[in-house]
């Protein structure tokens, strides 16, 4: 009843090509904007902030970045950590070497290093594919992570082998180092991973969104349409690349305040998949939903056993999670493969009907 | 540069000719020295029993194949190989035995990324989208709903393929194919699997594209019918020999072409059960097997 | 000139110079190379099997060596007095074990999963992956634990031989391994050639309908394949634990049997051994010989680098069938 469309007629192949094309979505994300914007902030709740919605747009943007990649293109990356990390250090060795330019530049400069890697380990996706590309990235996951750990040149000679990070600020506020308030470094997370989730929806609606899910549906016919098949998967792996690179420089600079290489280990790279997976591969919005579940499961396992007097160790909460976060994975793929995403969409397509069946 | 020739206008006419091709995977010799020329304008269907090398000719002017001789000369350049790149960007559509057609996207969508190769915008403007990549966007639209609408497929055209009956499968196939905006459309058994009704909807579709686009098509088909009926011109192929080649009528009378169907020189298989003698086998048997091929031009 | 004097002239002349420290070097590098030949080797047998790459093989390893080393603690603190019948037994309880996970997996993950592209069935053995991870440190701690050599009449000392000019020594528990792991492999591949349900498993790995239509149970061969593949984990788990500690690094280890598998190929059990030995015998050469070049450590990566240049020239491996996509 509350999402019917009747009424709304679409005049033009703009309107039916919007990405809300019902006046009920575009309500409810401007909604969803408005909190986000302003009743996050309102609630002045640090922890809220820091701990939960930072880090939670920090990983849907990496996770946006990875179903790129895995969703719409078809090729299965276990790199993810790794290409956050090459984001990570160049951004801090670009503002190590010049400091008096605004800390932004440097964030969205660093996309640009982590393409570039990104692009050069994709080259094998020429002749391989499938389980074997996956494992090429493995060869990428493993050999970034050594760099970062034997490359003394990328974190200063620090002794620790450690980046912290250092105060830079924007229109004279701190936006990282210790001095930068919780609220100060949402907004601009949230400003960077708004803008970039736009550009995301717009490239997948569009040729290259169309170009890469020829690729990945059926390669031998996408040639056909003229389409390229080595320059659409480098795209690919550049634009993956890039938005995990952002993630990983606004996840060292805008949350953490400091890093160490395991920080993008393997473990990372497969948290994102799953993320991608329980989201939907292949939904923007799917990253964002996966994104969620898989990183507010632990908070709530450490929150809520307290409250019902069943104290857990920190050590049995992650223990919990792996066991959780493994069983839904299988229960996804087995039950919705698609994830939440598609999950939503029959959620709405029952809701149109409502109160019929169909 | 002038191509002096006594048939000239003949010569200008050729859109694709294949020379001395052989092809082969392995041992398996699929093509050896075949030979033909489909000329610009014409419906020219490629018949043949199983295994024939068909399918693998189709392939071969693609460009998934390579052939191991022969060189192909298509709109005038002769070139040895040919890659599926190459063969979209000068104008040769295909489409496949089994449906080959993007299952994750709407028809829509695969109709569009038939308009890939003329869509210009670069990464930048489709980030942004708004401006010249939503114009060029809506601009190519319109060129597919117009193919939608030729193909009648509009109340399906925001459903997910994968979905879809075959029979709407392989017209969203065939307007994928004619989004290219292709010289040559090669079609492998377009009408395969299809009742009587949904043939005739689709010979009609490939007839109005020949007629109305002056698309030269090349097409794979077992229904006798049919392609006496739409086809200017006939190719047969036989374990991987031309054994005919010309128009309907002078295909249909061919000994050698009535030979590799029916297999007179070869003793029939037993496959009529309860057959007492020789003769009474090979009479049922040329009796189910010419009912395929029409003698006196009556479908 | 200097750096290439590094790379390709230097390490030879090192090699030359202590003839002795080459054969050591070698011999590690085969050691290793056994045991990453036998993780494969479970890999090779569940994907020959089922077409299912199952990612999950090197955590069965930890879990299947974490069991044996509870299993013995507890049957002891039970009040077994002698440590060999504690040891057997409880051997002998964690092959009930796997078959029971064997079992689990089966009728939790593969059976919902028939027919789905083998993509989906390889990230389904991520969440299995982790899956196991968390039990296993719920159920066992995250402190790595000693492996029960001497209970199960395994070997310990080694064989010093005067070589060379100095000495090379061979630990007697990596013979043992490498005659174990040949035992295995040698009756595997007999069960697989010979045997009626072997047959029956190549045909499963062929196609999942087309056996389904013959009449092979599906449900039996994946029991049995996984319950293999247990075996081999077990196998792996205390030839591996006998020398270093069990613990969960190992799962990061365990990893490493995947460029093995490209270089062998991933159907084929001589291919994971003699893939093994090559990425095993490589590792070792190449962290010796030229991880001073580098700075150390560049075993984490340097299998994965050979595979990859594998995979651009020969991607089916060395013994492998490469698949023919038809249109």
């Amino acid at each position: 009843m509350l999402y019917r469309e009747a009424g709304q007629y679409k005049t033009s192949y703009v309107a039916d090509m919007a990405v809300f094309p019902l006046k009920q979505d575009r309500v409810g994300i401007l909604i969803l904007l408005l909190v986000a914007v302003v009743g996050i902030p309102l609630t002045g709740d640090e922890f809220l902030i820091n701990a939960i919605m930072i880090p939670f747009l920090v990983f849907a943007l990496a996770a946006i970045g990875l179903n790129l990649l895995t969703g719409y293109t078809g090729l299965l990356s276990l790199g993810t950590g790794a290409f956050m990390g090459v984001g990570a250090y160049s951004c801090y060795k670009l503002t190590t070497i010049f400091p008096g330019v605004n800390i932004l530049i440097w964030v969205i400069t660093s996309g640009f290093f982590s393409a570039a890697i990104g692009a050069l380990f994709g080259l094998p996706s020429l002749r391989i594919k499938g389980f074997y590309l996956a494992v090429a990235t493995l060869a990428a996951q493993f050999f970034l992570q050594w760099c970062f750990v034997r490359i003394p040149w990328l974190f200063n000679y620090n002794t620790s082998g450690a980046i912290e990070v250092p105060l830079r600020t924007l229109f004279g506020i701190p936006v990282t180092g210790a001095t930068a308030t919780a609220t100060t470094r949402y907004f601009v997370v949230l400003t960077i991973v708004v803008a970039m989730t736009w550009a995301a929806s717009n490239l997948v609606r569009g040729r290259i969104g169309r170009m890469w899910m020829a690729v990945r549906d059926m390669d031998i016919a996408a040639e056909l349409m003229g389409i390229r098949l080595l320059q659409t998967k480098l795209l690919a792996f550049a634009v993956s690349s890039f938005y995990c690179g952002v993630a990983g420089a606004l996840m060292v600079f805008l949350w953490y305040g400091g890093a160490e290489a395991d920080v993008f280990d393997i473990n990372q790279s497969f948290f994102i998949l799953f993320m991608v997976i329980i989201g939907g591969l292949g939904s923007v919005m799917g990253s964002f939903l996966g994104a969620a579940v898989i990183f507010i499961l632990p908070i709530i396992l450490r929150l809520v056993p307290p409250k019902f007097g069943i104290p857990l160790f920190p050590a049995t909460v992650e223990h919990l999670t792996f066991m959780i976060v493994g069983t839904l994975i299988i229960m996804f793929l087995i039950v919705e493969p698609n994830g939440l995403a598609r999950l939503w969409q029959i959620g709405k397509q029952k809701l149109r009907v409502w109160p019929f069946p169909y | 540069m002038t191509v002096v020739s006594t048939n000239d206008s003949e010569v200008d006419q050729t859109l694709l000719s294949v020379e001395d091709v052989s092809l082969s995977f392995g041992g398996v010799k699929a093509i050896t020295n075949v030979s033909l020329a489909i000329a610009k304008g014409e419906i020219c269907s490629i018949i043949g029993p199983n295994g024939a090398g068909k399918t693998s000719m189709l392939n071969v002017i693609n460009g998934f194949y390579q052939p191991q001789r022969g060189c192909i000369t298509y709109k005038g350049r002769a070139r040895a190989k040919m890659r599926p790149y190459e063969a979209a960007s000068s104008g040769i559509a295909r489409t496949f035995q089994n449906v080959a057609l993007f299952k994750g996207m709407t028809a829509l969508d695969n109709i569009l990324t038939g308009r890939t190769l003329a869509m210009r915008r670069g990464l930048f403007w489709q980030l942004l989208r708004f401006g010249p990549a939503l114009a060029e966007e809506v601009a190519h639209r319109r060129f597919a709903e117009e193919i939608i609408d030729f193909l009648q497929i509009q109340h399906i055209r925001k459903f997910p393929v994968g979905r879809l009956p075959y029979g709407l499968q392989k017209r969203v196939e065939l307007g994928r194919a004619l989004a290219i905006e292709p010289d040559l459309l090669l079609l492998d058994e377009p009408m395969a699997g299809m009742n009587l009704e949904e043939k005739e909807d689709m010979s009609r579709f490939i007839l109005d594209v020949n007629e109305q686009y002056g698309i030269t098509i090349a097409l794979i088909e077992h229904d006798m019918g049919v392609v006496m009926d739409i086809s200017d011109h006939v190719i047969v192929l036989d374990h991987g020999i031309k054994i005919a080649d010309g128009t309907p009528e002078q295909v249909k009378s061919d000994q050698a072409v009535i030979d590799a169907y029916l297999g007179a020189a070869r003793k029939p298989a037993r496959i009529v059960p309860g057959a007492t003698t020789e003769a009474e086998e090979r009479d049922q048997f040329s009796a189910q097997t010419r009912r395929a091929v029409p003698v006196d031009g009556v479908v | 000139m200097d750096p290439l004097y590094k790379i390709f002239i230097d390490p030879f002349i090192q090699m030359g110079a202590a003839p002795d420290l080459l054969v050591q070097t070698l011999w590690e590098g085969l050691v290793v190379g056994v045991l990453y030949a036998l993780i494969a080797l479970g890999f090779v047998l569940i994907f020959k099997a089922s077409g299912v790459f199952n990612f999950a093989q090197g955590i069965m390893v930890v879990f299947a060596a974490l069991t044996l080393v509870g299993l013995d603690d507890l049957l002891r603190s039970w009040g077994v007095e002698s440590t060999s019948v504690a040891a057997f037994a409880a051997l002998g309880l964690t092959t009930l074990v796997m078959l029971a996970l064997a079992v689990a997996v089966e009728r939790l993950v593969l059976r919902p999963l028939v027919n789905q592209p083998n993509i989906i069935l390889f990230m389904a053995t991520f969440g299995l992956t982790y899956f196991l991870i968390g039990l296993g440190e719920f159920i066992f701690g995250g402190e790595p634990k000693v492996m029960i050599t001497q209970d199960l009449y395994l070997p310990r000392g080694a064989f010093d031989i005067k070589m060379f000019g100095g000495f090379v020594s061979l630990q007697k528990i990596d013979i043992a391994a490498a005659l174990i792991a040949s035992i295995l492999v040698i009756a595997l591949g007999l069960f697989f050639q010979r045997t009626r349900i072997g047959r029956a498993l190549r045909a499963v790995a062929d196609s999942h309908k087309a056996a389904l239509s013959v009449g092979i149970s599906l449900e039996q061969i994946w029991v049995i394949v996984w319950f293999a593949a247990g075996i081999v984990a077990i196998a792996a788990g205390i030839m591996w634990g006998a020398r270093s500690q069990v613990g969960f690094d190992l799962q990061i280890i365990a990893l490493k049997a995947l460029p093995v598998l490209i270089l062998g190929g991933l159907t084929s059990i001589p291919g994971a051994i003699v893939g093994g030995l090559i990425v095993g015998v490589g590792e070792k050469l190449g962290e010796f010989y030229w991880g001073p070049l580098l700075g150390s450590g560049i075993e984490s990566w340097l299998a994965y680098v050979i595979a990859l240049g594998f995979l651009l020239i020969r991607p089916e491996g060395l013994f492998g069938e490469l698949n023919i996509e038809r249109i």
